[in-house]
């Protein structure tokens, strides 16, 4: 056996005290599958246990501290105050609200955008289109996030091209604000929805519908009845990824939001201005909440195994 | 799927009309990288190559470049050793926690982006006390990368299954040996797409950057971002998105090309 395995290729490289120091690490490593588990998982563990795990702890044991307003120090002063604060100010209570209608509203937006197209990437179209139009909507979406935004900020400016598409019917730009976020947002995370929506679709028999329209039912009764219910785990799962990243987005807001408020800004705000950590952290902490809300419900949906 | 006509009109209506979302504001920012308006205003009074020239020996732009492409080659490089160690390690083995060393991979990426950046930040500065910096960015770009290369080399060797690799030790070759001729062939252009990604993902990302980068470090998208909001740099700023629009698509393309073609 060991002669064997010091095959040719092994001997290539180096001193032959070299090669049997490989070859018996080979051998050891090849009957311990727990070592071998263990060097595989050490450093990334290691890694993502301690830079990430660690942060979020770190993060949730922040938001009970507090900071000196003189010298702008962190104090270890176990308190309650930035989470009751955040709890019970009249100004987060609004800004969460509005947080939440927006991503709802971009949720609804890019359902409403995706069902269309990925029925017809999915269903419809031949194989040569489908494949064409799986590039363009990929291709334009994958690329920058930044761009994407800075090229509605473009598109909303005063004397944009918002402004110039509409003004032959009287309309104007809806300019920086609420409206011009949702819409940049919607904008930003359809390739996510659209993903999730269009894979489900693609699992859907045909030999089903076949079956709906053979039995008499039309387009429509076959979707509601037929299709709809099968691909309701992958529009949760696409509606995962609109949610969340509207509740946690921040730049997005403040490149066309003009001067709305949204909790990633208020994060932003007290990491960065008011240099207040432990408030920042303590709001931070209603976006993660309302995540995990929405993920206990939507995981008896079995969405989850479809993200 | 037999559809009747006026449902047939809807649907290629609805998705021409979607297409020309998708569309029209990357092209408008390609239209406006050659305007000679320095407000972009619409429709362009004329167009010049002038900003693309300004754009190129602007030293702010330039180094902004160079620092975003030595961040996102590191994070690349720890993505790839992190992510092929975990997707062997959860491919081969059965563990206790397997489920939970998943959602971990996962979380960086899943978790919105403010709360990822402030919880780096948060612990970089009152935790361990580290300067914002070099270090920072590339320890929090590597950590969300991972996903990237952690997907294509999971989903790779998912497929490949391990008989080749049996087939190599029964005929006696050590494990080093078979990693090098039977392992490392079959997963290589899955570590070449996850790598892709993840340079993709790190030359692009802002939200978790802006929390870690403190104010000596600027990457190209922190770069574009302070000089959108002021005035004259608007041109320039077009020119650098459509340079960015470049470099994140070619990548990303080649990466399709190759999975889908191991895929056929």
């Amino acid at each position: 056996m060991t002669t064997v395995s010091s095959s040719a290729p092994d001997r290539v490289g180096g001193a032959p005290s070299r090669a049997s120091l490989a070859r018996r690490g080979s051998a050891f490593l090849y009957r311990h599958a727990k070592v071998r588990l263990a060097l595989l998982l050490s450093a990334p563990l290691f890694w993502l246990g301690l830079v990430y795990i660690a942060a979020l702890a770190a993060l949730l044991i922040t938001a009970f501290w507090t900071v000196d307003s003189f010298t702008g120090e962190i104090l270890v002063d176990w308190n309650v105050d930035n989470v009751t604060k955040v709890l019970g100010d009249a100004l987060y209570h609004a800004v969460t609200l509005r947080t939440v209608t927006a991503a709802v509203l971009v949720t609804l937006i890019d359902i409403a955008i995706a069902l269309p197209i990925a029925c017809l990437m999915a269903k419809v179209a031949s194989r040569a289109v489908h494949r064409a139009l799986v590039i363009a909507i990929l291709l334009p979406l994958w690329a920058s996030y930044l761009v994407k935004a800075y090229a509605w900020r473009s598109l909303l400016s005063q004397d944009g091209v918002i402004d110039w598409m509409l003004a032959p019917i009287g309309g104007e730009s809806p300019g920086y604000g609420f409206e011009g976020s949702v819409v940049t947002l919607a904008y930003l995370w359809l390739p996510f929805v659209i993903l999730p929506i269009f894979t489900a679709l693609e699992r859907v028999p045909d030999s089903l519908l076949d079956a709906s329209s053979d039995l008499g039912a039309k387009t429509g009764r076959t979707f509601r009845h037929i299709v709809f219910p099968l691909i309701v785990p992958g529009i949760i799962a696409g509606s995962i990824f609109s949610f969340s990243l509207t509740l946690g987005d921040y730049i997005a807001v403040r490149i066309v939001g003009g001067a709305t408020q949204m909790l990633g800004t208020l994060v932003y705000a007290n990491v960065g201005v008011a240099n207040n950590l432990p408030l920042a952290a303590a709001v931070s902490l209603i976006p993660l909440g309302i995540i995990f809300i929405y993920l206990g419900v939507v995981r008896r949906t079995g969405a989850l195994s479809n993200l | 799927m037999r559809l009747s006509l006026p449902s047939k009109i809807l649907l290629w209506g609805a998705t021409a009309l979607t297409l020309a979302f998708i569309y029209t504001p990357i092209l408008v920012v390609v239209l406006n990288s050659f305007s000679t308006s320095k407000t972009l205003s619409w429709p362009p009074p004329g167009f010049t190559t002038e900003w693309w020239a300004k754009a190129f020996s602007n030293a702010g732009a330039m180094s902004a470049v160079t620092t975003s492409l030595i961040v996102a080659l590191a994070s690349t490089v720890i993505a790839l050793l992190l992510g092929t160690a975990l997707s062997f390690a959860l491919h081969r083995f059965d563990f206790f926690g397997k489920s939970t060393v998943n959602l971990l991979v996962v979380l960086p990426i899943a978790l919105p982006g403010i709360v990822t950046g402030i919880a780096l930040n948060n612990a970089f500065r009152t935790m361990l006390d580290i300067q914002l910096g070099w270090f920072t960015i590339i320890v929090a770009h590597g950590t969300f990368c991972v996903v990237t290369v952690f997907n294509n080399v999971f989903a790779r060797l998912r497929r490949v299954g391990t008989s080749l690799e049996e087939a190599s030790s029964d005929l006696g070759a050590g494990i080093w040996t078979t990693f090098r001729l039977v392992t490392f062939p079959q997963i290589r252009s899955a570590l070449f797409a996850g790598g892709l990604l993840s340079f993709a993902l790190s030359f692009d990302e802002i939200i978790v950057t802006t929390f870690t980068a403190g104010s000596g470090v600027q990457t190209l998208p922190i770069y574009i971002l302070e000089n959108m909001f002021r005035p004259n740099q608007a041109p320039i700023v077009a020119v650098i998105a459509v340079v960015m629009i470049l470099i994140a698509i070619v990548p990303i393309y080649i990466a399709q090309r190759l999975t889908s073609s191991d895929n056929r």
